[in-house]
């Protein structure tokens, strides 16, 4: 069932449209990150449905209704700032009991609601304290708390783990999936971390240029983004966009990478002639010192850790520079400056129209 | 982390000691004063040995004023009263006025707004006496001049535009996202100005609140003008010590003993509001 609707929603500030007509409609229980690089109106976006701001044009729809005109504290969505936003007279208990009180309840009843979740999110023993005697992991989770207590049909999350060390990011990055599947909240997260969004999300909707570029499962848009610009959200290091064309010769299809042939699947004869750019995904090239059959050629530069995997800079023959990665296996003290071998599924291969970033996608017959 | 030496503290200690010395001095001289008769005040050379009278409080407290060209009525205490009144409404009525206006002015951008709040504090470097000679044509034409009502509406001239700039800069200071978040709580904005907003302006409100009492209570020009004697406060019934035998040194200081001591207690009262913390951590810092 669908609680949430956004319909062609526009909101501009002065003469700069921050979002022009998006579309979004979020199930039950279903948690959507709304993901892009900072200054894409994500934040506005969340304005917009907790009614902070009101749309210029369009319409945002609550289990059916429609919000537009109604006053944030009729629309009974719960949201968790960026900054915390605790009211920093009051107790950390307070801070919680807030939305209880807002909608009624015995004294004994809200307290018990408040050291419910408390508990829940491991912040009981700082009840008592204000806000500035809370660490920034302590605040965030009494604001995660307080957005959660009255079980709100619709929760915002604005970048809620962007102010928390390390450590305490992983941990609630591990822990939110299972709170928000307890409380059973439709909820929006906004991140700009995709690892984050990749993590938290049942579907993930992209936000660029004041729309959604792709609103798809984590493994679509990873596997499958409409565009280069969302293939390059994605991905540490990002896609290695390699610019060519798409060659057919005697029926058979082939991209040229610097002189080296890659072979294309024939459902791509469509796109015969065309300016391209290869999107290759550094985890999806496997590179060898000696030699394989029908790989490319390249001159290994360079052999850098990351975390549990390591990161090769490459070159082509003719010096285009791009990046492999493979998990960590022991081999990489042996790979050495020189040439290499580099094998490329072509099955993996992302090809993008050079002069619209858009996806060229196989046509299959 | 304290590197400075024994001598650096005892020279800041004497250096204080001067300044303090200096500031408080002349007050310290009226409070021996007003122990004192007209003629031990006179005396030349001046000395701070004498013998203490309570001559003067007698006199105020009980509106009898002995001369040598006989006894006067004074109201020195019913002066009193009337400073209390005036500039406790006057504030009273500029904090109901004010702080409201303060909030718009804050949060909300509307048309003609700054040019309405700089109006309002542009009431503060008119010269009064410029404005006064029409004000008291009007005042007497409604019915206002000598009336409690006037002056305390004369007086918003001095405390209004006080309170609502202090006011206003301490509302901006809160972020808006805490009264964002108190409403989406469920909370109407009525109770979230009450619960959010003036809480956390607080020790804006006190400092203003006090600066206003203040500057109202030492106001002269618009009492001497506007109001007769039963209506006058402390600062124009002082001119009723310069007689016809001579000022009354004696009883000037006591009054300004007097008059002095309740902004003074008020200051003290107020100190702990104004030493507060504002944001106390609520946002990230």
């Amino acid at each position: 069932m669908t609680t949430l609707e956004l319909n062609a929603v526009k909101k501009s500030f002065k003469d700069d449209e921050v979002l022009s007509g998006l579309s979004l409609s979020a199930d039950e229980g279903e948690t959507v990150v709304i993901f892009g690089p900072s200054g894409t109106g994500k934040t506005v976006l969340l304005r917009l449905i907790s009614g902070i701001y009101d749309p210029d044009d369009g319409d945002i729809r609550m289990d059916g209704t429609s919000m537009i005109g109604i006053a944030p504290e009729q629309r009974g969505v719960g949201m968790a700032f960026q900054n915390f936003a605790l009211y920093p007279h009051m107790e950390a208990s307070e801070n919680i009991a807030s939305p209880l009180h807002a909608r009624g309840g015995t004294p004994a009843q809200i307290a018990e609601k408040v050291r419910d979740i408390a508990s829940l999110l491991k912040i009981d023993h700082v009840l008592g304290h204000r806000p500035k005697e809370l660490s920034n992991g302590q605040k965030q989770r009494t604001a995660l708390a307080r957005a959660l207590v009255a079980g709100p049909k619709i929760l915002l999350l604005d970048d809620p783990l962007r102010n928390v060390d390390a450590k305490l990011r992983f941990e609630m990055r591990l822990e939110l999936p299972r709170l928000l599947r307890e409380f059973q909240s439709t909820t929006l997260y906004v991140t700009q971390d995709y690892k984050e969004a990749m993590a938290l999300g049942d579907r993930i909707a992209v936000l660029l240029n004041g729309g959604f570029a792709q609103v798809a499962t984590p493994e679509d848009i990873y596997r499958d983004p409409v565009n280069i610009e969302v293939a390059k959200l994605f991905g540490d290091p990002t896609i290695n966009l390699i610019p060519s064309s798409i060659v057919s010769e005697s029926g058979h299809i082939h991209i040229d990478l610097a002189g080296s042939r890659v072979a294309l699947s024939a459902d791509y004869g469509h796109a015969a002639g065309r300016e391209i750019y290869a999107g290759i995904r550094p985890e999806a090239i496997g590179v060898s010192q000696t030699p394989i059959e029908d790989a490319l050629q390249v001159e290994l530069i360079a052999v850098t850790p990351l975390n549990e995997r390591v990161v090769m800079l490459l070159h082509l023959a003719d010096g285009t520079e791009f990046f492999a990665s493979s998990p960590e296996d022991g081999a990489a003290d042996s790979r050495e400056h020189g040439p290499a071998f580099a094998s490329i599924n072509p099955a993996t291969l992302l090809i993008f129209d050079r002069e619209s970033g858009q996806r060229i996608q196989p046509h299959t017959p | 982390m304290n590197h400075t030496s024994t001598a650096e503290r005892m020279l800041r200690g004497i250096l204080l000691t001067l300044v303090l010395l200096f500031f408080l001095f002349p007050i310290f001289w009226i409070f021996l004063m007003s122990f004192q008769t007209n003629e031990d005040i006179l005396r030349i050379p001046p000395s701070p040995f004498f013998t203490p009278t309570l001559e003067n409080y007698i006199a105020l407290i009980s509106g009898k004023l002995s001369t040598v060209a006989g006894d006067l009525d004074i109201a020195f205490m019913r002066n009193l009263w009337n400073s209390v009144l005036l500039s406790s409404l006057s504030v009273g009525v500029a904090l109901i006025l004010g702080v409201p206006a303060a909030y718009a002015f804050a949060r909300f951008k509307f048309r003609l707004g700054e040019n309405i709040a700089f109006t309002l504090l542009s009431f503060r470097f008119a010269p009064p006496l410029l404005v006064l000679l029409p004000l008291s044509l009007y005042f007497s034409e409604l019915g206002l001049s000598d009336t409690y009502l006037g002056l305390v509406w004369v007086y918003q001239l001095i405390a209004l535009p006080l309170i609502l700039w202090i006011v206003r800069g301490y509302f901006e200071d809160i972020s808006p996202d805490i009264e964002n978040a108190y409403r989406i709580d469920g909370h109407s904005w009525a109770k979230t100005f009450r619960k959010i907003a003036i809480p956390l302006a607080r020790p804006g409100i006190a400092a203003a609140s006090l600066l206003a009492f203040i500057f109202c209570w030492n106001n002269f020009v618009f009492a001497l003008v506007l109001a007769s004697a039963d209506k006058q406060p402390v600062t124009v019934g002082a001119l009723a010590f310069v007689t016809a035998s001579g000022i009354q040194y004696g009883q000037v200081a006591s009054a300004i003993v007097l008059s002095v001591t309740p902004t003074l207690l008020l200051a003290l009262y107020a100190q702990r509001y104004l030493v507060e913390g504002l944001s106390l951590g609520a946002v990230k810092g």
